[in-house]
């Protein structure tokens, strides 16, 4: 610790950092625009002058800016002096002098850096008296808006677009103050964090086009604290809701999991929330037409279910708290899991794991500090976006260890960047199929996945001779041996695998941390297990072992389950047409709660509309078993309750979490994850409405004049009203960031320890799964028999991140960006069957149509399959399959939209 | 004691005959509504939207006007024509609610809300106090003339491309490699 006297008031502080980042540790107002939080200082902007005196005899002082000097022990600054605040209040003018006058009609209005910084500079009127230069604007896709006039050039887009997130198509264009930072070309911004752009850019250059589409000032917007449902990492979010519509999604700080960037799914995937076709009114099927249900006749429908015979299906796209409604409404013994066999499999393997004293599962920021990292057969950037992210920045680790070694503090960005030019830390690549991360990677090998996973045994047993190995080709040896080298050589070696295709992959990822624990003594590794969806752990811990959907199926079938209910679940995504079609006309009455159609609830008896995310208060645990609770933003404004609210007769979501900690194995710790007892100052609750929220007496007044009385929230601890005890008190239930002055996202350092610290008081979630013991055996490697025939593609599931989420996928700015089902052939592969890009083929056995995406990097003999927005099924299909050239030539919105990004693969022309 | 008695008495005659006096003094009151009192063109009145000068709705929806109403009486969404002009989907004012005060005309950056010297505004139901945009546009500029915001903002709109605002430049081509 270092003690510095600023402005006469002496603070401790840490002297491996910034004047600038102490100065807003400690909560002082100094005004800046290049910096950012997680992206280090380039002192580009002089925007954070302050003076800085050699001792305290120094009356006159030197300016310095603040983000480029680093804090030296006994250091005297002044950030008040009026030298320096005169310089600030010159540097924002001049940063003005082209501003366009937009404010009015520029959506980041009101929570814009530039309006608090100039305000804070003391710039208020307008001197300079000449031309201000003006920009075209370039289309960027269904995501983005661009609006070049607003631009101060502090080049904080280029270097979180390119140099963090690693986009390659958003450049610094042109030169002195013509600079413009857009693509080389109009079009779609590529990088699938481009979302984050919006919270980036000081001012309005980049706005949300979704959100801009149906505006709403950020004082307006009604927001609690929530967490994303589109994947399995459990981003924190701050959803915003105006006139009963979900309007946006913005980042909510979680130092743990999200820090300050969230992935496009996961900002732009929340319309499904307002879409049209919700289902919003209980209905049973009587002949075939619907009919609305009264109160007392579900109650009747559902003292029916009660009874014994019924099985019960979960979800692992639901909350913790109804899938143990359900589980404690059919009994455990007849609760099953509600995802595909596979994925069960792989589950079971996943849990054991999880539970094993010898691993740690990493959260996003311990991924950004792992020194060494091994994919193993897992696309993560569409699997878990934000955890591709943070192995982006896994890979600087090098640059840091560089910089350290000559004496560069790791806030110069510039400079670290410029020292470590590519050397990057190791991260390898084995897959089928090239992912978006191999232009970091240090090793890529493409591979079918029995060889991906025969390699995964051997680089297990080169690390630890205990480890079995796996007969494969050696022409690998040398890339094996050097990654084994590598891991072994880490500090912190990360193995990352997931179930996207299978549980083997898993069980060589398994070997590689096991033998790195036995050989290195280290005393946990880190494991990174990924699934697909936000609750999959949640629901995998709640379904016994044995009852998988298979048997669910199979008993209803068979007869012996006479009634099913089925839990926000589309079956058809999870097994196979033909058995979920017998499953379901051959039970007597199927109960189906959902938020959205989809082909299970056209084969319901009865339908109950179950809300979204955003209009309930609920728990999901993310893939490394981490509880976050989610808070409810709106009311559902028909008839749509929470899925155990139906079925049970709780009161109180607090009440099921209890139960579930009491009942449920492996959920003891759920509790944790609820706010404190009433922490408030006289039992006054969180108010979900920012202080300037407007129109509280015009907005329902076309309806009628007299207002309704605002509505009471019984169940959580905040208020749908502007009155109460303000979130600025307690970060746990801190949704959107504001402070005195701070308007803009950028508040946020008000609410943390320390930059880039924990928030004061937050939550960062609960890590449910306590690890006891460690087992010390190894998983023998499975041979794998099956050899396809000259005519056979071995068929590995890919994942979209816009369009493999069922939820998501319903959202018009995701829809944007869809691409049909497609299958990914190599070219060797495509022109034996005669294929060309674009093509429509057919997969047997099935006759299936898909679009044709041939890829150089693909590896020959495997078929690449994306199901589309659940067109097709992967249950439908088994390892090998055929693809043959369709006659139907006609797609909707074909492959167009699927980023190839050119200098990993030459493009193929169609 | 003499001098209080003399200057009460003289107080109150001096009283008595100002009131007096005013019986021959035209009235500051008017026979309303026979006849119509003399309006300030600044009496804080009815709340109108006005046009710009060139006939279009100046109201672009910052919501500025509603988050600065004490009473919170107004509500309106923002929607946005092809060509990127803002403009208000709906815009609403509960007169009910409304105390007058002339903040939302200070707040309103484009001079588009503003209040009238108006005042007949009684209504037998109180449901007929809510206004909508349809009741509360008008056809003219109102107090304020000449100003039209577009004409000063860089958003490009129909009829006014890029760097035809006041004030500024031709927009900058950027792969010129010219000063």
């Amino acid at each position: 610790m270092a003690k510095i006297v600023i402005d006469g008031v002496e603070y401790e502080v840490n002297p491996d950092n910034n004047l600038l980042q102490e100065c807003l540790s400690q909560g002082l107002d100094l005004p800046y625009f290049c910096w950012h939080p997680s992206m280090g200082s380039v002192g580009a902007c002089r925007q954070c002058a302050v003076k800085q005196y050699r001792d305290a005899d120094d009356k006159e002082g030197m300016l310095v800016m603040a983000c480029m000097t680093p804090v030296t022990d006994g250091a005297i600054i002044s950030i008040e002096d009026e030298g320096a605040k005169s310089f600030r209040s010159d540097v924002v003018e001049s940063l003005m002098i082209s501003h366009p006058h937009d404010c009015p009609v520029c959506e980041e209005g009101g929570e814009c850096h530039l309006q608090d910084m100039t305000l804070m500079s003391g710039h208020n009127y307008r001197r300079y008296d000449k031309k201000k230069r003006t920009h075209r604007n370039q289309y960027l896709g269904p995501f983005i808006n661009h609006e070049m006039n607003r631009c101060i050039t502090c080049y904080r887009c280029v270097r979180y677009y390119g140099d963090y997130a690693g986009g390659t198509d958003l450049s610094a264009q042109a030169s002195h103050h013509h600079v413009y930072f857009g693509r080389h070309e109009e079009g779609v911004l590529e990088s699938e964090f481009s979302g984050n752009l919006v919270e980036v850019c000081p001012t309005g250059v980049f706005t949300d086009k979704a959100f801009s589409e149906n505006y709403s000032r950020k004082w307006d917007l009604q927001t609690a604290p929530s967490v994303c449902v589109g994947c399995s990492v459990g981003c924190n979010t701050a959803p915003g809701e105006r006139y009963g519509s979900l309007r946006r999604i913005v980042n909510r700080y979680n130092s743990e999991v999200n820090g300050y960037f969230l992935c496009d799914r996961g900002r732009f995937g929340f319309d499904f929330v307002n879409n049209r076709d919700r289902l919003l009114e209980p209905v049973q099927r009587v002949d075939n037409t619907g009919e609305l249900l009264a109160d007392d006749q579900v109650k009747a429908v559902i003292k029916e279910f009660a009874a014994s015979g019924t099985i019960g299906i979960g979800s692992p796209r639901a909350s913790n708290e109804s899938n143990f409604a359900l589980r404690a409404m059919v009994g455990e013994e007849n609760y099953y899991a509600g995802y595909s066999d596979a994925e069960h499999e792989s589950m079971q393997v996943i849990l054991g794991l999880a539970s094993d004293a010898s691993f740690h599962s990493p959260s996003v920021r311990e991924i950004e500090s792992a020194d060494a990292v091994l994919i193993l057969g897992e696309d993560v950037t569409n699997v878990a976006p934000r955890i591709a992210l943070a192995l982006r920045q896994s890979v600087r680790n090098k640059a840091k260890e560089l910089a350290d070694e000559s004496r560069i503090p790791q806030w110069q960005d510039a400079a670290v960047r410029e020292l470590a030019q590519h050397e990057r830390s190791p991260l390898s690549i084995l897959s089928p199929a090239v992912s978006r991360l191999d232009d970091v990677a240090s090793d890529r090998v493409i591979e079918s996945l029995p060889n991906v996973v025969a390699m995964g045994y051997q680089i297990a047993n080169k690390i630890s001779s205990s480890a079995p190995s796996a007969g494969a080709s050696s022409e690998n040896d040398e890339v094996i041996e050097k990654i084994a080298a590598q891991l072994k050589a880490a500090k912190r070696p990360l193995i990352i695998a997931g179930n996207s295709n299978g549980g083997d992959v898993i069980k060589a990822a398994a070997n590689i941390a096991r033998a790195l624990h036995d050989e290195s003594g280290k005393s946990v590794i880190d494991l990174c297990l990924l699934v697909p969806e936000v609750n999959s752990v949640g629901m995998g811990l709640m379904a016994n072992s044995a009852n998988s959907l298979g048997i669910a199926l199979e008993k209803l079938a068979s007869g012996e389950a006479k009634r099913v209910v089925v839990l926000e679940n589309d079956l058809y995504r999870r097994a196979a047409k033909g058995q979920v079609d017998a499953a379901l006309s051959k039970a007597e009455k199927v109960l189906v709660l959902d938020q959205l159609p989809s082909a299970t609830t056209a084969n319901a008896d009865v339908i109950l509309p179950a809300t979204a995310f955003s209009e309930h208060e609920a728990t999901y645990i993310n893939y490394e078993g981490r509880a976050q609770l989610s808070f409810q933003v709106h009311q559902c404004q028909k008839q749509a309750q929470p899925s155990w609210r139906w079925i049970c007769d709780a009161k109180h979501v607090d009440d099921l979490v209890e139960r579930c900690c009491s009942e449920a194995p492996g959920f003891s710790r759920l509790r944790e994850v609820l706010p404190g007892e009433n922490p408030f100052v006289a039992g006054m609750k969180v108010p979900r409405q920012s202080h300037r929220y407007s129109g509280r007496t015009a907005m329902t007044a076309n309806v009628s004049v007299h207002e309704p009385k605002q509505m009471e929230d019984e169940e959580s601890i905040m208020s749908f009203s502007m009155e109460g005890m303000p979130a600025q008190k307690d970060a746990s239930v801190h949704a959107s960031s504001w402070a005195p002055k701070w308007n803009s996202n950028q508040s946020i350092s008000k609410f943390q320890d320390e930059v880039n610290g924990e928030l004061k008081q937050g939550h960062v979630g609960c890590l449910l799964i306590e690890r006891e013991d460690s087992s010390d055996s190894y998983f023998e490697p499975a041979v794998d028999s099956i050899e396809p025939s000259a005519k056979q593609l071995r068929l590995v599931y890919s994942y979209q991140i816009f369009g493999s989420d069922e939820l998501s996928a319903r959202s018009k700015p995701i829809q944007a960006r869809m691409t049909d089902a497609y299958i990914g052939l190599s070219p060797e592969d495509a022109e034996d069957r005669g294929l060309r890009q674009g093509d429509v083929a057919t997969i047997n056995p099935l006759g299936a149509p898909v679009v044709v995406c041939i890829r150089t990097g693909i590896k020959a003999g495997t078929a690449l399959l994306h199901c589309g927005d659940g067109k097709i099924s992967p249950a439908d299909f088994s390892g090998l399959i055929e693809v043959e050239k369709s006659a139907a030539q006609s797609t909707i919105r074909g492959i167009g939209n699927l980023i190839v990004s050119d200098f990993q693969e030459e493009e193929i022309s169609s | 004691m003499l001098t209080l008695i003399k200057d009460t008495l003289t107080s109150q005659v001096v009283t008595l005959w100002r009131v007096f006096s005013h019986l021959w003094v035209k009235a500051d009151t008017v026979e309303y509504p026979d006849e119509q009192p003399y309006m300030f063109p600044r009496w804080r009145g009815r709340i109108i939207l006005s046009r710009d000068p060139d006939g279009e709705e100046r109201c672009v929806a910052c919501n500025l006007c509603a988050v600065a109403c004490p009473v919170d009486c107004i509500a309106l969404q923002k929607t946005e024509d092809e060509e990127g002009r803002w403009y208000p989907e709906f815009f609403r004012i509960n007169f009910s609610r409304c105390i007058m005060c002339g903040f939302c005309e200070e707040a309103c950056p484009t001079n588009a809300i503003q209040l009238t010297p108006d005042f007949e505004m009684a209504e037998y139901k109180r449901q007929d106090m809510v206004w909508e945009k349809e009741d509360l546009l008008i056809d003219g500029t109102g107090k304020y003339h000449d100003y039209n915001f577009y004409r000063v903002a860089g958003k490009k709109i129909g009829g006014k491309d890029k760097g035809e605002a006041q004030n500024e430049a031709v927009p900058v081509n950027v792969r010129s490699l010219l000063p």
